[in-house]
C-alpha cells in the first residue's frame, strides 16, 4: 500500500486535473493513502469526544514528546522489516544506552556531550554485533535478537545493580524537554518557530520546483503545472499553520526537529539512494538480488548496524525525557515499534514499506493512547484496543493486496 | 491378451493464457506390465500424470480415465491414492527429520483413536522394507539415507497404500548407476512377484529399453506413437526420432550478415564440487571458448549440470572448491564475486525468472536498473528521472507489453517477464551474455522475439552462451554446440554438424562409455 507511493512518483502517475474525481483514481488514493485517512479519522473522532482537547497545542507537544522514542525506534525498524528481518532487542538496547549514559553523568560526572558520542558508538557497536550474526553467520534475526533482548536487559540490570539513576544535568534532558524559544540564540528572536515553519515550506517548494524542471529537462511526464502549485501552496500551508498552532504553547519542541529531520533523511536514503533501492530489492528477493551483483550481506548487516544507532539515539531521548536511568526502561517497546511498522503498511515478508508509513503507524497507535488516555480510559483497555487496531490494520492491507490482483 | 488397467482417452489441458499442454493424448496400460513415457522437456509428461493422480482434478480437463473397469473422477491425489494409485516425484516428498518408519506411514498412520500403535508400525514397516530390499533400522531418520535408499523409502511408502499401479518420475535421475539399476531391478520384481503395474518417465533411454514392455512417445502435448517390445523396432535411435521428429521450418530468425571475431571469453579446467552432496563433482573439467559476435549453445538433458556451469561461472554463485581458469581476451580475470563478474562484462540471465531473477513485487523500473543503479546515480542518489527514461527506452526496444514502467513485474506474462530480465543485463552492457533457458514456459510468439533479440546481441558483437533444454531451440540459434552430460562436455559440434539425432548420440555414447 505504502510501497506503491514509493514505487510510482507522484506527478508521473497523477491523472490531468480533469480526472481527478474519477472512480479509479478516488480508489487508488484511499488505497494508497488508507492509513494516512484513518489517522486523520482516529484524530477527528478524539477531538470531537474530549471536546477539542486532543489537537490543543499543548496536548500537541506532549504528544510528540511521549511518542518520540517509539517513532524513532520504528524508523531504525522499518529497514530491518524490509529485509524481511525484525528486531526484538531495541527495547533492552535503549535501557543499556540509559544506563550506560546515566552511570557517565551521574556517577562519573562526565561531560553530556562526550557521554552522548561514547553512547551513540555502543549503539553502533551493538547493533554491528547483532548484523555479525544475522547476516554474515545467517542465524534468524529473530533468534539473535531474541538473544539480544536478554541479554542487553541483563546488562543494563548488572550496570544499575539494580537502582534508578537520576537526576540528569538539564543540559542533558535538553531535547527531550525543551523548545526552541529554550535555545539562547533563538530566544532572541521573536515567531522563532514559525520562522522555522516558513523556511521548511520554502525549502520543500524550491525541492518541488526543481523535480519540475529536471522532469521536463528528461521528458519525463511531470504534470501540470497548477497541479505544482497546488502541490506547493498545500506544503506551504501545513507547514507554517501548525508551526503557528505550536507557538500557541511554547512553540517547537527540540524533539520535533530531530524527529523530522530523521524522517526526511531516512526516506531519502529508502527512496532516492541505491543503498536504499538495495534493501527493498533484498526484501522482495534476496536470491535474485544477490544475482545483480548486489552485497546482501553488508546490505544487512548495515541495517542492523543502523538499527543499534537509532536505539541508541532513542535511548538518550527516552532517559532524558524520563529524567531517570531505570532498569525497567523500555519494556515492550520494540513490540510498539515493530507494530507501527505493520500498521504503517510494511509486510511481514519483507520488501514493502516506508519510513513515512511506519511513522503514521507510530502516530495512530499514539493518538489512540492518548486520547483515551483523556477520555479516562484504563491501560488495561488501551492495550487490548491497540491490539485490534494493528490486527485490522494488517488485515486490511492484505485485502487491498488481494482485491489489487 | 492381458487386461488393460488405465486407459486415458483424448486428454486435452489447458493452462490459463491459453498455452495447450495436452492435446488429445491417448495410453493405454496393461495390468502387470512396465509402461515408459518418454519425450523431451515441455512435452507434456508430467502434465499428463499429475491428470492421473489428481493433481488437477477432474473437470480442469477434458477426456475420460479408465482404470481398473470403472471411469475415474479424482478431486485429490487422497482420490487416486484410495484406488491405488500413486506417484513417486522426482522431488522425493520425504519429512527428513523423521525416521523411516514415520515416512513410511505419514499421512497413513497405524494408529487406533488417534494414538499411534508403534508395534504394528515397526512391524509393517519391516516387512515393506524388506519388499524393496531397505536393509536398515526403521527408526532412523531419513536424512541419513543416501537418494538412492530414499527412494526405496519411497516405494516402500506405496507399497503401504495397496499400490496398483505405480507411477515414477524420473526416478532415476539423482541416483548413480549403481544405484539406478538396483532401482529397475527392484521395479522388475515387484511386477513379477507382486503383479504391480509401473509408469515410468525417464530421459535415460537405455534403462527404458532395457525394462519396458511397452513406449509411449510424447511430443508437444501429443501421442505420437507407442512401441511395443518384441513387435516394433525398440532402439533408442528409434526413440530419439520420435521424440525429435518435428521439423524446424521458419520458428528461427535468420541472423543475416555476422562476422565472428576473436576468442574472447574462454574457460579452462572448471571444475565444480555440488554444494550439497559432498564429493559430488556438478560440473567435471569443463574447457571451453566463445568468439566475438558468436552464439555458442550448451546442450543436454536436464541435470547435465548446465546451469551449475554457468552459476559457479558467474562469480561463483553456485558451489564449492572451484577449480579452473577463466580468460578475458586473452588475459586470465579472477571472478570471486557476482559483482566482480558483472564488472568484467559478464552477465547471466537465469532460468528462474521467479525464484532468482525478478523481485516480483517490484516494478519493471526498479528491476530493470537493478545491477546497475550505481550507474544512474550520483554519489549514491539514484537520479529517478535517468532512470525512468532507461526504463522506458528499454521497455520500447524489447517490446514489452505493460501498462508502463510502474507496472509490477509479478503481474506480467512469462514473455514479458524474461524480457524484463534481458533488459536488464542488456542494459548492464557484458561482453559475453550466458542466457539459461532463456524461452521456458513462454508462447511461441514471445520465443521468436527473444530469437531476435538473441541475433542483435551477436550483431553488436556480443558473445552470447544459450543453454536450453529444448535440442531444437539450440540447434535454431547457435553457431556452435557444446553437449553436456553429467557434468562433462562431451561434444562440440560446429552448425553444419549439429543435428538433434548427432546431439543426442553424443549424450547416449557418453552414457555407454561410463557404463562400460
Amino acid at each position: 500500500m505504502m510501497n506503491e507511493k514509493k514505487a510510482a512518483d507522484p506527478a508521473a502517475t497523477k491523472p490531468p486535473v480533469k480526472d481527478w474525481l474519477n472512480k479509479k483514481f478516488l480508489f487508488t488514493a484511499v488505497h494508497e493513502y488508507a492509513m494516512f485517512i484513518a489517522l486523520i479519522l482516529i484524530a477527528i473522532f478524539f477531538q470531537w469526544r474530549t471536546d477539542g482537547v486532543l489537537l490543543q497545542p499543548i496536548n500537541i507537544s506532549k504528544l510528540i514528546m511521549q511518542n518520540s522514542y517509539i517513532l524513532i525506534l520504528a524508523i531504525g525498524m522499518l529497514p530491518c522489516i524490509l529485509t524481511g528481518d525484525i528486531d526484538l532487542s531495541v527495547g533492552s538496547v535503549l535501557a543499556v544506552i540509559g544506563a550506560i549514559a546515566g552511570t557517565l553523568i551521574v556517577n562519573m560526572g562526565m561531560g553530556v556531550g562526550v557521554t552522548a558520542v561514547i553512547c551513540l558508538a555502543v549503539g553502533l557497536l551493538i547493533g554491528a554485533w547483532q548484523g555479525f550474526w544475522v547476516a554474515f553467520v545467517r542465524v534468524p534475526s529473530f533468534i539473535v535478537t531474541l538473544g539480544g533482548m536478554l541479554l542487553f536487559r541483563g546488562m543494563t540490570m548488572v550496570i544499575l545493580d539494580g537502582n534508578t539513576l537520576s537526576p540528569f544535568p538539564t543540559s542533558y534532558q535538553f531535547v527531550a524537554q525543551r523548545f526552541l524559544s529554550d535555545v539562547p540564540m533563538f530566544a532572541a528572536i521573536p515567531y522563532s518557530t514559525i520562522l522555522v515553519g516558513v523556511l521548511v515550506a520554502v525549502f520543500c517548494a524550491y525541492i518541488e520546483l526543481r523535480d519540475y524542471q529536471q522532469k521536463i529537462e528528461y521528458n519525463v511526464p511531470a504534470g501540470t503545472r497548477t497541479a505544482l502549485i497546488v502541490r506547493i501552496a498545500v506544503i506551504a500551508f501545513v507547514s507554517v499553520f501548525s508551526t503557528y498552532w505550536l507557538t500557541q504553547f511554547k512553540g517547537l519542541p527540540i524533539i520535533l526537529i530531530l524527529l523530522a529531520f530523521l524522517i526526511a533523511f531516512y526516506s531519502f536514503i529508502c527512496r532516492r539512494t541505491v543503498f536504499g533501492r538495495h534493501v527493498y530489492a533484498l526484501g522482495g528477493n534476496e536470491r535474485a538480488t544477490q544475482l545483480s551483483g548486489i552485497k546482501t550481506k553488508w546490505v544487512r548487516f548495515i541495517v542492523f548496524v543502523n538499527m543499534g544507532l537509532m536505539a541508541a539515539v532513542a535511548g538518550l531521548v527516552f532517559s532524558a525525557r524520563l529524567n531517570c536511568a531505570a532498569p525497567s526502561a523500555g519494556t515492550g517497546f520494540e513490540l510498539d515499534a515493530i507494530a507501527a511498522c505493520y500498521i504503517g503498511g510494511a509486510s511481514a515478508t519483507g520488501g514493502v514499506g516506508t519510513i513515512v508509513g511506519a511513522v503514521v503507524g507510530g502516530l495512530v497507535m499514539g493518538v489512540l493512547n492518548n486520547g483515551m488516555s483523556i477520555l479516562g480510559i484504563g491501560i488495561d483497555w488501551q492495550q487490548g484496543i491497540k491490539g485490534l487496531v494493528l490486527l485490522a490494520a494488517v488485515a486490511f492491507d492484505i485485502y487491498n493486496q488481494r482485491n489489487k490482483r | 491378451m492381458p487386461k488393460i488397467l488405465l486407459e486415458m482417452k483424448e486428454i486435452v489441458k489447458e493452462f490459463a493464457g491459453g498455452v495447450r499442454a495436452l492435446d488429445r493424448v491417448n495410453i493405454q496400460v496393461e495390468e502387470g506390465s512396465i509402461h515408459a513415457l518418454v519425450g523431451e522437456n515441455g512435452a507434456g509428461k508430467s502434465t499428463l500424470m499429475n491428470v492421473l493422480s489428481g493433481i488437477y482434478p477432474y473437470g480442469s480437463y477434458e477426456g475420460s480415465i479408465a482404470y481398473d473397469g470403472g471411469e475415474c473422477r479424482f478431486a485429490t491425489i487422497r482420490d487416486s491414492e484410495a484406488r491405488g494409485i500413486v506417484i513417486i516425484h522426482q522431488e522425493l516428498a520425504l519429512i527428513p527429520y523423521l525416521s523411516i518408519m514415520e515416512n513410511i506411514f505419514l499421512g497413513n498412520e497405524q494408529a487406533v483413536h488417534g494414538f499411534i500403535n508403534w508395534g504394528k508400525c515397526r512391524r509393517e514397516a519391516i516387512k515393506l522394507m524388506k519388499r524393496v530390499g531397505l536393509n536398515e533400522l526403521p527408526d532412523l531418520p531419513v536424512n541419513k539415507l543416501g537418494v538412492g535408499k530414499q527412494q526405496l523409502v519411497e516405494i516402500a511408502k506405496a507399497l503401504s497404500k495397496n499400490v496398483k499401479l505405480l507411477i515414477l518420475d524420473e526416478p532415476t535421475a539423482s541416483l548413480n548407476d549403481d544405484d539406478s539399476q538396483k532401482l529397475l531391478d527392484l521395479i522388475c520384481e515387484l511386477r513379477e512377484k507382486w503383479g504391480m503395474t509401473a509408469i515410468i518417465i525417464s530421459h535415460k533411454l537405455n534403462e527404458i529399453t532395457q525394462i519396458a514392455d511397452r513406449i509411449t512417445v510424447i511430443r508437444d502435448g501429443k501421442t505420437i506413437e507407442t512401441l511395443e517390445k518384441g513387435k516394433d523396432d525398440f532402439t533408442e535411435d528409434r526413440i530419439i526420432r520420435g521424440m525429435v521428429g518435428r521439423a524446424i521450418t521458419d520458428r528461427y530468425p535468420a541472423r543475416g550478415e555476422c562476422p565472428v571475431g576473436d576468442v574472447v571469453f574462454e574457460v579452462k579446467n572448471w571444475n565444480v564440487e555440488s554444494p550439497y552432496i559432498v564429493g559430488k563433482m556438478a560440473v567435471k573439467d569443463v574447457n571451453f571458448y566463445v568468439r566475438r559476435g558468436e552464439v555458442v549453445g550448451i546442450a543436454g538433458l536436464m541435470g547435465a549440470g548446465r546451469t551449475e556451469l554457468a552459476m559457479s561461472l558467474f562469480g561463483k554463485a553456485y558451489g564449492r572448491n572451484i577449480t579452473g581458469q577463466i580468460f578475458k581476451n586473452g588475459e586470465e580475470i579472477k571472478v570471486n564475486s557476482v559483482s566482480d563478474a558483472i564488472q568484467h562484462g559478464i552477465a547471466y540471465v537465469t532460468e528462474d525468472r521467479k525464484g532468482s531473477g525478478l523481485v516480483l513485487i517490484e516494478s519493471i523500473r526498479e528491476n530493470t536498473t537493478l545491477p546497475t543503479l550505481p550507474r544512474l546515480a550520483d554519489r549514491g542518489i539514484i537520479n529517478m528521472h535517468r532512470e525512468v527514461r532507461v526504463a522506458e527506452e528499454y521497455m520500447d526496444k524489447l517490446h514489452i507489453k505493460a501498462p508502463g514502467i510502474y507496472q509490477k513485474t509479478g503481474n506480467l506474462s512469462g514473455g514479458n517477464q524474461q524480457k524484463v530480465m534481458l533488459a536488464r543485463w542488456i542494459y548492464a552492457d557484458p561482453d559475453v551474455l550466458i542466457l539459461d533457458e532463456p524461452t521456458r514456459g513462454i508462447d511461441v510468439g514471445a520465443k521468436y522475439e527473444i530469437y531476435c533479440i538473441i541475433n542483435q546481441l551477436a550483431k553488436a558483437g556480443k558473445s552470447v552462451i544459450v543453454i536450453s533444454s529444448e535440442l531444437p531451440e539450440v540447434l535454431g540459434v547457435s553457431d556452435r554446440i557444446y553437449v553436456m552430460n553429467e557434468g562433462r562436455f562431451v561434444g562440440e559440434l560446429s552448425r553444419e554438424d549439429a543435428s538433434q539425432e548427432s546431439v543426442m548420440r553424443c549424450i547416449m555414447q557418453s552414457n555407454a562409455q561410463k557404463t562400460v
